[in-house]
């Protein structure tokens, strides 16, 4: 019931580096990737930035066959799974089909796919919606095709909880490990820089309109104006540690500790459910406050959700009682795949002994947070917290600790 | 538009609905082989099916797909439509 | 500590024929139909034009004018049907630990509805390929993320424990409700709002089903569209629904007196990792899933009183199952009374899984197995008992229910009473 699961290999698309070599090698230095959008012409529209995947290349990657079937994320989603595994170590067809399972989180789903079958519906006519509409934009579709191309007959499933859900994701693969499969691929790539779902972000009140780049997401900062989307995410080789051990495999770190919890709902008062969440996680990680290292934080870049944050963190940790940093002000929100990105960057953390910054914000003193930012940070991190929320309420943490 | 569907249409809807699978050359010898061998399964040739009723102004019948094995078979179906309707 | 059982201790219905639970009841054991011909949009160009629509009026269901504006169709289902089943439960609101309820919705296409209403708007009838966001309807943002969907089940129950949308496609509502189980299992819940809803009857997924010929194109008889298992079946009717139950760790529900529906014993989950629509006709990775959790209730093939089959009524499906149930049962499967009741109520894609498990609970409860409607002609390749027409009175103490669904998930639970004696 209570094996220990690690991480094993990881595979990332980020906005500021493609593969984890790129990835980390702009993280630790404080490279951003956030600039205008050029995935369709944004100038009409108030927000104008994002973070954009460089240089990827679908067709390099992966077959012909599956191209014109699957949106961009899912694109990028099959590719992180593939450099996920390699990172591991596992050739899937070496392993017997249901000790492997797939679990990720998905916040919009394939939203690029689906406004491109729209407009066919709306502009042409029904018979014009593509046979692929079925699956290619819909929630569950990153889960279904990695497990396809892979061979993945195990436990899988898909968590949607904005962006909450890239944490919840990798404490359901945690569960089904417990409970017997040996191997779980999971995380999350999102995407929906597309006109359509810039439409839609744009209602949650939470875009920047800043059109400059190294302003426009400070979260922490008396400035703070909103966030800037992005795209991308982790996928993770997730394995029973013991069964890790014994091949061999590069343990990265450990999940020793989740917990999700849901706000009161809106104007009937009470504490936001972030602190509960962080002290839930922490028990079952059966670790006090001062082992914590480092803090991952969400980083909403509101005034009022980073207050929320701050105090949640103040509360538990005392002020200034923890390094706190925000990688994703250098990538934008990448909504589901925000969290499983951050999870990478915490095991490279730890890896290197290092503490990437948080940049382009200048924290505001009342806040109490001991936040990393300008420069990278060296430090010993054998504990890390990250913390992911979502729009409506959502409250994940997860708790990893390096091996050994 | 020319009244002809020919296997150079197939070939270009076929990979721009599906593209093709490693290991198959579609520019070879392929007319008689079937679908399955291609790389081709039921869901890539609906697409395929639907690609060509939109664009030779065509309605296949729902066994049209299934029954036409290769491509020989589905040319020879949608010429068949093609001649019905200019008739 | 002995492991955690989980009880459904309340139950709350939409499906179309009837709001509510009651109806739902009425219209399986007398083995009406509820599919008909589509009203909700103009449907005479599409090729199938039949749907299992629902006559809902939300006002009449206790939603505040705000509350309908801001949510989608499905959202309202989750609502209303979360709002029911906690009022079956006997639980008040005052009795929940708010951080100790948690909540899980199944839902395959979320707010596919109002996306589609309001694509057409921002885009002017798909004519704009930038979208004009000035028409943009103010809760846009939460049609984008169906995670709105938990939100507001968690804010109509009070919940702060562990929420979550669960999307597996079409076994959504067996995985939400399994996750759930899960929760409270673990100990991250104590009570668990769990179930599913969708509400896809639109015209951009009527579109992507006629693409790939998966809906029925039958215009004849829409009350008899759906047929699974039957000779003539050429296709699924599409539905609309929502089912929730309170799920509550077993020992609490039984000091409290609760009455108690069924125990969730088994639950698992399979990938076919083979395609994203297809089914290989061995049904192997079904079998599996049905196999562990069976296991996990500890029960054999011959415990099993009923089985609720996935049944959608595509002959590739009905082969698939009928197969996995002769794998996983072996010779009881011919022994055992198999039925779909997507003859009466259709297809509701993520939330069918849900009204499944409520179907099976209502079962147990009334010792009834509802019909498989329309079955008159069977398929020579499926040749188990599938209840034709009529309900059947016996008694049933154990079923298994299952679900099958793009992306290739296979789903199965087993409800039975908890005083079972094991094998």
């Amino acid at each position: 019931m209570t094996a220990s699961v690690a991480v094993t290999g990881l595979g990332v698309a980020s906005p500021n580096g493609l593969g984890t070599q790129d990835f980390w090698a702009a993280t630790r230095i404080g490279k951003s990737g956030i600039g205008r959008v050029t995935r369709f012409d944004a100038s009409s529209y108030p927000a104008t930035l994002a973070g954009e995947v460089p240089g990827f290349d679908a067709a390099a990657h992966l077959p012909s066959r599956l191209i014109p079937q699957t949106d961009h994320m899912t694109r990028m989603a099959l590719v992180a799974a593939d450099w996920a595994l390699a990172d591991a170590g596992i050739v899937p067809g070496e392993q017997p089909a249901f000790d492997m399972g797939v679990i990720t989180a998905s916040s919009s789903g394939g939203f690029e796919f689906g406004q491109n079958e729209l407009q066919k519906l709306w502009s042409q006519g029904s018979q014009y919606v593509s046979a692929y509409q079925s699956f290619a934009w819909f929630y569950a579709v990153n889960s279904g095709q990695i497990s396809i191309r892979n061979g993945m007959k195990g436990p899988s499933g898909v968590l949607v909880s904005d962006q909450a859900g890239g944490l919840d994701a990798l404490a359901q693969a945690r569960r089904q490990i417990r409970k017997g499969t040996p191997l779980i691929v999971s995380g999350a790539v999102d995407a929906s820089i597309c006109p359509w779902g810039w439409a839609a972000q744009l209602t949650s009140g939470r875009l920047s309109t800043s059109d400059n780049p190294d302003r426009a997401y400070v979260p922490f900062d008396a400035a703070a104006g909103g966030h800037v989307p992005g795209e991308g995410g982790a996928l993770l080789v997730m394995e029973d540690t013991e069964a890790a051990r014994a091949r061999g495999a590069r343990i990265y770190g450990e999940l020793v500790g989740y917990a999700a919890t849901f706000d009161p709902k809106p104007g009937t008062g009470g504490e936001p459910g972030l602190r509960r969440a962080i002290e839930l996680a922490l028990n079952e990680a059966d670790c006090a406050p001062q082992d914590v290292d480092v803090v991952f934080a969400d980083a909403a870049g509101t005034v009022e959700l980073d207050r929320a944050e701050a105090d949640a963190l103040r509360t538990v940790f005392g002020t200034r009682g923890v390094p706190v940093t925000a990688p994703k002000t250098m990538t934008g929100r990448l909504y589901s795949g925000a969290a499983p990105l951050d999870v990478a960057a915490a095991l490279l953390a730890m890896d290197e002994g290092l503490i990437p910054p948080t940049v382009h914000t200048d924290p505001d003193p009342a806040y109490g947070l001991d936040l990393v930012v300008g420069q990278p940070r060296t430090a010993e991190v054998r504990t890390a917290l990250v913390l992911a929320r979502g729009h409506g309420g959502f409250n994940s943490a997860v708790v990893l600790r390096a091996d050994g | 538009m020319s009244a002809v569907f020919t296997l150079d249409d197939l070939k270009r809807i076929l990979l721009e609905g599906a593209g093709a699978d490693e290991g198959v050359d579609l520019d070879g010898d392929i007319l008689d082989t079937d679908f399955e061998e291609l790389g081709y399964e039921s869901l890539a040739l609906l697409e395929t099916g639907g690609r060509i009723e939109r664009e030779w102004g065509i309605t296949l019948d729902d066994s049209a797909l299934t029954d036409a094995a290769t491509p020989r078979a589905l040319i020879e179906t949608v010429n068949a439509h093609l001649a019905l309707s200019a008739a | 500590m002995s492991a955690r059982r989980v009880a459904i201790t309340g139950i709350g219905v939409l499906a179309p024929g009837g709001v509510g639970t009651k109806n739902f009841w009425s219209l399986l054991s007398e083995g009406r139909t509820a599919t008909r011909a589509i009203t909700f949009f103009d449907a005479s160009s599409f090729r199938s034009r039949v749907a299992a629509e629902i006559d809902f009026d939300p006002e009449l269901h206790g939603l505040s004018p705000q509350e309908i504006r801001r949510m989608d169709r499905a959202a309202q289902f989750a609502v209303v049907a979360a709002r029911e089943a906690l009022g079956d439960s006997g639980l008040e609101f005052a009795d929940l630990d708010p951080y100790r309820t948690g909540v899980t919705v199944g839902s395959a296409v979320g707010a596919t509805m109002g996306l589609d209403t309001e694509y057409r708007t921002v885009s002017d009838g798909g004519r704009l390929d930038l979208v004009d966001h000035t028409y943009a309807v103010p809760h846009l943002y939460d049609y984008l993320v169906p995670s709105s969907f938990a939100a507001e089940v968690a804010w109509a129950t009070g919940a702060q424990g562990p929420a979550t949308v669960v999307s597996t496609g079409c076994t959504s509502g067996i995985d939400s409700v399994g996750h759930a189980v899960e929760l409270i299992r673990e100990g991250s819940a104590d009570v668990m709002i769990a179930g599913s809803s969708d509400a896809p009857i639109s015209p951009i997924t009527m579109a992507c089903f006629d693409a790939i010929k998966a809906t029925t194109p039958r215009q004849d008889s829409p009350e008899t569209a759906s047929r699974p298992f039957d000779n003539t079946r050429n296709g699924f009717v599409l539905g609309e629904g929502s089912a929730f139950f309170v799920l509550e760790e077993l020992g609490a529900a039984q000091a409290r007196g609760a009455h108690i529906y069924a125990e969730i014993a088994g639950y698992a989950t399979r990938s076919n990792a083979y395609h994203m629509t297809g089914l290989r006709p061995d049904g192997a990775e079904m079998a599996e899933a049905i196999r562990v959790a069976m296991a996990e209730a500890r029960l054999n093939a011959e415990d099993i009183d009923y089985i609720n089959a996935h049944g959608s009524g595509t002959k590739q499906n009905d082969r698939h199952e009928t197969a996995a149930f002769k794998k996983s049962l072996g010779d009881h499967a011919y022994a055992t009374p198999v039925s779909s009741i997507k003859s009466m109520v259709g297809h509701s894609l993520g939330a069918i899984g849900s009204i499944e498990i409520a179907a099976s609970a209502l079962a147990m409860e009334h010792h009834v197995v509802p019909p498989t409607a329309n079955l008159h002609t069977p398929d020579p390749e499926c040749d188990l008992d599938y209840v034709p027409v009529t309900a059947r009175e016996q008694r049933t103490d154990a079923v298994l229910t299952v679900g099958s669904g793009f992306g290739g998930f296979q789903s199965a639970m087993v409800l039975a009473r908890p005083e079972r004696s094991e094998a």
